[in-house]
């Protein structure tokens, strides 16, 4: 065990994965020379060369459509796109031949690559690098959709990403790059925790808070609050964003009787959405309320003087698990 | 030449036909110089002649945008700004070319035509607004006839160009301009925008100011041949300018302009100039520039080549310290201006995302008001 920021959990993740298989690549603008914006991959030039950590041309479309084309010699890339708003230019490689490629062969070809975004807002960023799209890429089939929210999980979920015979999107959020905790990166790949279930963080019995990256910490901080106000409030780390893990869903939606949904996406059509929608279908009766969302407005990202009011806090939270218990 | 090629009658040469030989890149071209960086001109500069009223207003837009440059750096140190990104190095290659264009002329920039901004009468106010975060265009286009400045890389070359075919159906003898970066210029719109142009006659001059580095990547790991070469392998008149010579800039620049005005066709200008600083506050260059490469660089700095050469013309060293007394009150100006920005407010944003309000903005603009009432009224007094 050694106590580590969640960017170095990412590296060290990466680093097993990269000793373990040979085939493994990490591609993306200014990812071996400089370690990436983040430093998320620091280190891994000097270690593994320059053929395996690629500082590629300003280009994402050409990123993911080169790593399809590595994907399909035999290699796995880990591409890394440095800002959320920056993939879109990607959106056509990742959505219409990334995601389709193995339906479209009859699952005679599948794609190992891994796509790194750092996403989401918080940190006093210009325009187009605090987004949260996630949603757009877990409504395309085909693509696992998955985010990490602490240097623990953070560790294993890039190894199991990497592992995986299926084009996953790996979400780290940016403003929890220096939030530290203890990684063992010991463990082997088997053991390790399944990419496509959420965990129980927090233990609660009068409703349960559901989260991904950043937010998880917003929802553990909120349920610590609530906790002094008498109020046990569960915490789930969905990890996984698609496929979605219902059955934890289903199981703590009924255990509490009341979900609040918590991410910085937009509430219109985002997770919460269908996960209100999935839980409302499922254990209608076992709820006490509606599902509740917290999340963006509809409008693009704010300005950054005035995110912090546009970000769900700990007391946007609690405003809501509030209405919540008076139903 | 191949030892089998043989003169024909007509006086070409004849290739032998059982070698297939591949067709040849445009040749690299030299980059057009006037002034040396010791400031005494090349025989090119000779022939052209220097316009000193020119060569003033030319060397007092690069001072003053160095100053300006300079203070909102210290600004970001400071924490006023949350992020500035650096135009040190690149004063010629904006201000000769911006100079070069006509008021009407609309232009798209890239993020750090600080120089040319200023040179096209933006006050520093709306240039710091974006980078303190209190919106994410710092001022409206048709001011200026400048676009504001684009963060997705490259994305502007094709809203220029389509700006083109606009100003192209309307009759109009305006042109259109956009820069971009060394880094830019491999995304896919850069290069569907090059072929677009040529392709439709746009009125278009692509200025692309290869400052060498884009953020850690060199820019031989971008291309393989020269952009210019590129360029001219989409069609388009093609030039090389020596970035950091402001004179030389400015010709080329108001050549090509002229053109693209006659011919209604575009062209593409690659100036060879020179990130001094790193690519933003964020930065840290010094994990991938080599030692020496800008001491080197600073040795072609394209003010005190300029300088040079109007001191040895006679200028007299009232006119410096006249530059000198407006950059600082610039400096001055600009630290004000960025203190007493108004911070925006979240509630006025709920009505700039469509043209008419609709149900869901209505609810949650109501919900959010509703939730800063309570929360004000819930702090203790
Ligand atoms: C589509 C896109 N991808 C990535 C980035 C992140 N990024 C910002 S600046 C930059 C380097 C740009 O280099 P260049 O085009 O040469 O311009 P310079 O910054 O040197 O002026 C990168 C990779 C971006 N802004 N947009």
């Amino acid at each position: 065990m050694t106590t580590i920021t969640l960017g170095a959990a990412i590296n060290a993740g990466l680093r097993r994965a990269m000793n373990e298989d040979p085939r493994v690549l990490v591609m993306g603008e200014d990812v071996g020379r400089l370690g990436g914006v983040f430093r998320v991959t620091a280190g891994l030039r000097e270690e593994f060369g320059a053929e395996r950590v690629v500082d590629t041309p300003l280009a994402e479309s050409g990123i993911v459509g080169t790593a399809i084309g590595l994907a399909l010699r035999g290699y796995r890339p880990v591409c890394e796109i440095q800002f959320d708003g920056f993939i879109y230019p990607a959106f056509d490689q990742i959505v219409s031949q990334l995601a389709k490629t193995r339906a479209r062969s009859g699952g005679a070809v599948t794609l190992p690559v891994v796509i790194r975004v750092p996403f989401g807002g918080g940190i006093g960023a210009v325009e187009h690098h605090s987004e949260s799209n996630e949603a757009l890429f877990a409504h395309t089939a085909g693509l696992r959709v998955v985010a990490c929210a602490d240097p623990a999980d953070a560790a294993g979920l890039i190894r199991r990403a990497v592992a995986c015979d299926d084009p996953v999107l790996f979400y780290e959020p940016k403003r929890r790059y220096w939030d530290k905790g203890e990684v063992d990166i010991t463990m082997d790949l088997g053991d390790l925790p399944a990419m496509d279930r959420a965990r129980v963080v927090r233990q609660g019995t009068d409703c349960t808070l559901v989260a991904y990256g950043p937010t998880v910490r917003t929802a553990l901080e909120a349920s610590a609050a609530a906790q002094e106000d008498g109020v046990s409030v569960q915490v789930l780390d969905l990890r996984s964003l698609s496929p979605l893990d219902v059955d934890t869903l289903y199981r703590c939606a009924k255990a509490t009787g009341r979900m609040v949904v918590v991410h910085e996406a937009s509430t219109f059509l985002g997770m919460g959405a269908e996960i209100a929608a999935a839980v409302t279908e499922e254990c209608f009766h076992a709820l006490k309320c509606p599902v509740l969302r917290v999340g963006a407005y509809n409008m693009p990202y704010p300005p950054s003087r005035v995110e912090e009011e546009f970000l769900p806090d700990v007391n946007r939270v609690l405003d809501v698990v509030d209405r919540a218990l008076g139903y | 030449m191949s030892e089998k090629a043989a003169a024909d009658p007509s006086g070409a040469e004849v290739r032998d036909l059982r070698r297939i030989e591949p067709v040849v890149a445009p040749p690299h071209g030299a980059a057009l110089r006037f002034v040396m960086p010791d400031g005494r001109l090349t025989p090119q500069g000779e022939a052209a002649g220097v316009d000193l009223g020119l060569a003033r207003l030319l060397f007092r837009d690069m001072a003053l945008a160095r100053r300006f440059d300079a203070e909102a750096l210290a600004l970001a140190r400071q924490g006023e700004l949350g992020l500035w990104l650096m135009s040190l190095g690149q004063e010629a290659a904006q201000v000769g070319s911006i100079r070069a264009l006509r008021p009407d002329d609309h232009v798209f920039p890239s993020y750090r035509e600080h120089a040319a901004a200023l040179a096209r009468g933006l006050g520093p106010a709306e240039l710091l607004r974006q980078w303190r975060g209190l919106a994410h265009a710092g001022w409206n286009p048709a001011t200026h006839r400048f676009h504001f400045y684009s963060l997705v890389l490259g994305t502007q070359a094709l809203h220029a160009t389509g700006y083109a075919m606009g100003v192209l159906r309307d009759g109009a003898d305006e042109i259109v301009m956009t820069y971009f970066g060394d880094g830019a210029s491999s995304q896919g719109d850069v290069n569907e925008a090059l072929n677009w142009a040529a392709t439709t006659g746009a009125p278009v001059l692509f200025f692309c100011q290869n400052n060498h580095w884009a953020i850690s990547t060199p820019a031989a790991q971008q291309s393989r041949t020269a952009l210019h070469q590129r360029a001219a392998g989409f069609g388009l008149d093609s030039y090389l300018v020596d970035g950091n010579d402001v004179l030389a800039v400015h010709a080329v620049t108001s050549q090509a302009a002229a053109r693209v005005r006659d011919t209604r066709m575009p062209a593409f200008i690659e100036a060879e100039t020179y990130r001094m600083a790193g690519h933003s506050t964020s930065d840290d260059p010094g994990r991938y520039r080599a030692d020496g490469e800008v001491e080197r660089w600073r040795l072609r700095d394209p003010i005190t080549r300029l300088e040079i050469l109007l001191k040895a013309a006679g200028v007299g060293a009232s006119f410096f310290t006249e530059v000198e007394r407006e950059a600082d009150a610039l400096a001055a100006a600009t630290r004000r201006a960025c203190l007493s920005l108004p911070d925006p407010e979240l509630a006025d944003l709920f009505g700039t995302v469509y043209t008419e309000r609709h149900g869901l903005l209505d609810r949650e603009a109501a919900e959010y008001a509703e939730y800063v009432a309570q929360s004000l009224s819930e702090v203790p007094a």
